[in-house]
């Protein structure tokens, strides 16, 4: 039988990293249930609160996102709308070339990865910079994130050290602290000189227009305190009614995503600095950005939109413990991205429909998540589309189930099968004559053939 | 109003009007998110230190205090908000070289800085800075240790509160412990683009 794309990333994936995924997943998992636990009488009350907090921001997403929109011109930010990704990057490259803007540091935005921001600015000679120490090395390396929170939970430290010394950042050293030093360093002198500082948003605020965004690194505050404009790229699934529904979506957020109370920095912006301050954005540009969410908002998958992008339902799946980020080959891997990711491939749903199978059914993704999206459900539904639009991905793999059905309808092929069954008992292994069951047989022993009297017993019933 | 606007919002109002009816936004109230271990009101300062300390904040309660953990770090070097520099200067042995403005282009020369904070949560052991309150959001950020100054009557005693305090400001930021990274092989390192030392002073 032909293996699913995900198997074979999974076979190709080198045994150590494998065992320092599942090491990383594992423990953040384990902490992150303690703290929720300790912290909180009902932490599941908690989690189905905030899941029905933005299940009713995505159906209300009419009026919400009007009435942000003057929330946000009233505090003094300009607001764009992009509703594809070349829109999107082209809006920024308009705001930075008006400007005569060629540098650009940035923070914490999945959506600048989604549309492919960097690539576009490059082409245009522009210098789009990550800061967060992840993802920067993902950049140096021409690499890929490979896990929401984690960006590099597949790379080692050796590795790292040789990136640094191959980018002149110092003679190979492969101490963490050192590593780490070395990269502030370097950083805080892009900050300093560049034009832009771009950032995504973890929530926005109906009420107050207030853009938040948490990191742990500092690194969304540096590039809101040295460039001298600031441009937020926000999908338009990220709202909130109110500044005091942030209360449940932040203590979740932290403890989801790293086992913290709180995350270290928790921002909350709502314009360019006050008259007078000396550092800090002159102006603030907000781009909402669609590129593909209202299709998925149309559609019967539209409760993944109240994903946080916590990560905790990649620490937890067993086949992203077992595959890693990049087998998903898409922004989002793990549970998320198997249903986000072909959801906004648009056309190219067919590319990834194979991604709603890597899953077992488990439930443990939506047991975990923050806001309480039925993930394995979802999976179902895009599996039943990936078969009626006749995908050729979403069947590799899939046992083909006309035999059985052909068997399960017709009454005499199925009593044959019921004594085929009671044969096996006596049958020795070796005369089994399917390979497969044979293979599994010898492995296992299975329990006595017990079916096929089900029939007699319901004739001696009706007798008596 | 650009057509992309329009287009969007379209899109939206399409996708949701199948649906029979939409979830409402759902009653909660602050037991949901209260601290099982939540304190008895009481000293909240008491509770703040504590929670700082828990986060590797640390904590001064003088200015002497202060010039003491400077001197022990070798730091001399720094930035203090003119507004706070009168109340510390006399702390300060000459040594030491503070300036009252912020050189960036020299940002590489302050081993600390002091700024004021508008107010902190004891449940999370939480600073609250923000533009109109911090006289330069650089030296808050860039120097090695970061001082914190706060009075006795900021104080908020869980995340509700300040929440439901927030100030009118374009940029508020909740500090909670040093900057840090676990993203190389998941080891914690303090001081990634923050600063490395997380000070709060309390001055009466
Ligand atoms: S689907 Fe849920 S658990 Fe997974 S990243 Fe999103 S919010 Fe977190």
């Amino acid at each position: 039988m032909a293996t699913q794309l995900i198997d074979r990333f999974a076979a190709d994936l080198p045994p150590d990293k494998r065992a320092s995924v599942y090491q990383s997943t594992k423990a953040t998992h384990e902490k992150r249930t303690k703290l929720l636990f300790d912290h909180f009488a009902d932490p599941n009350h908690l989690r189905a609160t905030a899941g029905e907090i933005k299940q009713h921001v995505i159906e209300n997403l009419d009026t919400y996102l009007p009435i942000v929109e003057a929330k946000l011109a009233a505090n003094g930010a300009k607001v764009h709308w992009a509703a594809t990704a070349e829109s999107a990057c082209a809006t920024v490259l308009g705001i930075m070339k008006a400007r005569g803007a060629t540098k650009m540091v940035k923070a914490k935005t999945m959506v600048s990865e989604e549309i492919g921001l960097a690539e576009y600015l490059g082409k245009h000679g522009i210098e789009a910079l990550e800061t967060d120490l992840g993802e920067f090395i993902v950049q140096i390396d021409h690499d890929h994130p490979s896990h929401i929170v984690r960006p590099i939970i597949h790379k080692n430290r050796r590795e790292i050290a040789r990136s640094f010394e191959r980018e002149g950042l110092g003679d190979y050293n492969d101490d963490p602290g050192t590593i780490t030093r070395r990269a502030r360093k370097f950083l805080r002198h892009k900050y300093l000189a560049a034009d832009v500082g771009l950032t995504g948003a973890n929530f926005v605020s109906v009420e107050s227009g207030r853009i938040v965004l948490v990191t742990n690194e500092g690194n969304s505050r540096f590039s809101l305190a040295a460039p001298k404009v600031h441009i937020a790229l926000v999908g338009i699934e990220k709202l909130v009614p109110r500044d005091r529904d942030l209360g449940v979506l932040l203590n979740l957020l932290a403890r989801s995503a790293t086992a913290q109370q709180l995350t270290v920095y928790t921002e909350f912006i709502s314009g360019p600095r006050a008259a007078g301050q000396p550092d800090g954005p002159e102006e603030m540009h907000v781009v909402f950005v669609d590129n593909g969410r209202t299709e998925v908002l149309a559609s019967e998958c539209r409760e993944i939109l109240r994903c946080i992008r916590c990560g905790a339902c990649l620490n937890v799946c067993p086949i992203y413990r077992q595959a890693s980020g990049h087998a998903y080959r898409s922004v989002y891997p793990g549970p998320v991205g198997a249903v986000l990711s072909p959801l906004l491939a648009g056309k190219q749903f067919p590319e990834l429909a194979d991604l709603p199978k890597a899953s077992s059914l488990c439930g443990a993704c939506q047991e975990v998540c923050p806001v309480n999206i039925p993930i394995p459900d979802l999976l179902l539904r895009l599996r039943a589309r990936g078969k009626a639009e006749g995908a050729p991905r979403a069947a590799v793999a899939s046992p083909p189930m006309g035999a059985w059905a052909l068997l399960a309808s017709q009454p005499a092929a199925w009593k044959a099968a019921l004594l085929g069954g009671r044969l096996l008992n006596v049958l020795p292994t070796k005369f089994i004559p399917v390979p497969a069951l044979r293979a599994w047989e010898e492995k296992r022993t299975l329990p006595a053939w017990q079916g096929g009297r089900f029939r007699q017993w319901m004739r001696e019933r009706r007798k008596s | 109003m650009s057509t992309e606007r329009n287009e969007i919002l379209a899109r939206v109002r399409a996708a949701l009007a199948p649906l029979p009816r939409r979830a409402p936004l759902p009653e909660w109230d602050h037991e949901l998110i209260q601290l099982r271990a939540a304190q008895p009101p009481g000293d909240t300062w008491a509770q703040f230190f504590q929670r700082f300390a828990a986060v590797n904040g640390t904590p001064l309660k003088s200015g002497a205090e202060l010039v003491a953990l400077l001197e022990q770090g070798g730091w001399r070097r720094g930035y203090c908000d003119p507004a706070l520099w009168p109340a510390l200067e006399g702390f300060f042995p000459a040594a030491f070289q503070v300036e009252t403005t912020f050189d960036r282009a020299r940002v590489d020369d302050y081993d600390f800085g002091i700024t004021a904070a508008v107010g902190a949560v004891a449940e999370t052991g939480t600073l609250i800075l923000s533009d109109r309150g911090t006289s330069s959001r650089l030296a808050a950020l860039a120097p090695w240790v970061h001082v914190a100054v706060v009075r006795p009557d900021q104080i908020h005693s869980d995340l509700s509160a300040a929440l439901a305090a927030l100030p009118d400001d374009p940029n508020i930021v909740w500090v909670t412990g040093p900057s840090k990274t676990a993203d190389v092989e998941g080891i914690l390192i303090e001081g990634v683009h923050g600063p490395g030392v997380q000070a709060a002073l309390l001055l009466g």
